[in-house]
């Protein structure tokens, strides 16, 4: 039988040894993987819990929609954030979060799309269209979840295979893809301008980074 | 001075959202009387008070949401002087509180919420047409008369529709058909007549 005395004793010793001995770069990804699988689950489950037990204030279909936009572009920034900090502190295992990272992103475009569609105009399909051809901030929009939805389904190891070289081609339109939704939401909001204008300026910190690369592309 | 009264009026935000709320209030027509307004006064231009100690995103435009303090807001006389239009003390039957507008506040329930101008300290009868706050910021998107118009979409979304809020979260399906003066034709069409509503949007 393992005693309370037997359990402290194996967990002093696992501690022990993590501390000594250098975790394994699996290890290590493992890990981070597993923090931003509950860095971006858990608040999306807390956000709906929320809104369906009508706790996010008076208009939760407001709330539901910006809090999932705006959390798509953080993930976007945050994806483009981690090939330069793989650089600057040599840890090349990072880049083995970014596809996660970038599902992330289109997992939270995907639920921004639905509350719009669901909540916000409640499958009214001709006002959907309607919508998404009259106004500029959605036409764009839409345009940008497009991408990121080729960018997401050409992320798959045997796809990624077959592109060759035009995986890398398609891929470099993330740049783009930032940038175009960062002027969706700008131009989606009625006065306040400076949560947008800090957006495009870490767009332009994150595509600072691809001077050289942006550059040979032009 | 004024009996209080509850009005129970639609209130449609131009941001395509509307709401049913209890206002309790008088109407702006009895305190209109009581000065008498002569032949000049074509205008009725309000004004918000000013103190960005109490309201500190007046100070600061970037905390204040980007628009011009104080804010200012006006009506034609004829439309001041309908009895809908309503000087608000109070919702749910009890005093406002101060982000509804304490102590007193505008209700004009066939225009966008906008025009319900708030904390007013000042009214003034004029002989021309006033500035008004979300007018200057984008002429082309709110206009100073602000009727709802189902007919004439703002320049981002539609207003043939509206989300209408009320309790129940996410799942409370409530997307209705917008009326021409939120509803109120009856009553303030007249006021409109031989008018181009696209125009004077």
């Amino acid at each position: 039988m393992v005693t309370v005395k037997k359990l402290r004793l194996y967990t002093r010793v696992w501690i022990y040894q993590r501390i000594t001995k250098p975790m394994k770069n699996n290890n290590k990804v493992f890990l981070l993987k597993s923090f931003i699988h509950l860095a971006a689950l858990l608040p999306l489950i807390n956000l709906y819990w929320q809104a369906f037990a009508d706790q996010l204030g008076a208009d939760p279909v407001e709330r539901v929609i910006h809090f999932t936009g705006i959390g798509s572009l953080n993930l976007l920034l945050i994806t483009l954030c981690v090939s330069p900090l793989a650089k600057i502190i040599k840890q090349g295992y990072l880049l083995q979060t970014r596809r996660l990272l970038g599902l992330y992103a289109f997992v939270y475009a995907v639920f921004h799309l639905i509350n719009f569609l669901a909540f916000e105009v409640q499958f009214d399909g001709a006002l959907f269209i309607s919508e998404v051809i009259k106004r500029p901030y959605i036409t764009i929009g839409m345009a940008a979840f497009i991408l990121l939805s080729l960018l997401a389904i050409t992320s798959l190891n045997r796809l990624k295979r077959k592109m060759g070289k035009s995986w890398q081609t398609l891929h470099n339109y993330s740049y783009l893809l930032v940038v175009v939704v960062t002027v969706h939401f700008y131009w989606s909001v009625k006065s306040e301008l400076t949560s947008p204008l800090l957006y495009f300026l870490l767009c332009f910190i994150v595509l600072a980074f691809r001077l050289k690369k942006l550059k040979r592309s032009f | 001075m004024f009996p209080l009264e509850e009005r129970i009026y639609r209130m449609r935000c131009v941001e395509a959202w509307s709401m049913v709320i209890p206002w309790v209030g008088f109407s702006l027509a009895s305190l209109l009387k009581k000065v008498a307004p002569n032949s000049r006064a074509k205008y009725v231009a309000f004004e918000t008070l000013y103190d960005p100690q109490k309201m500190p995103g007046q100070e600061n435009r970037r905390l204040g949401g980007g628009i011009r303090y104080p804010y200012v807001e006006g009506l034609r006389i004829d439309e001041a002087m309908n009895p809908l239009t309503l000087m608000s003390v109070g919702l749910y039957g009890k005093t406002l509180p101060p982000q509804n507008g304490a102590p007193i506040r505008l209700v004009v329930p066939w225009k966008y919420g906008f025009k319900g101008i708030k904390s007013i300290v000042g009214i003034k009868l004029l002989e021309q047409q006033p500035p008004t706050t979300w007018n200057l910021l984008a002429a082309k998107e709110y206009g100073f008369y602000a009727n709802v118009n189902p007919n004439h979409d703002h320049p981002r979304w539609s207003q043939a529709s509206e989300r209408r809020i009320t309790s129940g979260g996410l799942f409370s399906r409530n997307r209705i058909a917008t009326l021409p003066f939120n509803g109120y034709g009856e009553e303030v069409a007249a006021l409109y007549q031989g008018m181009d509503l696209s125009t004077y949007y």
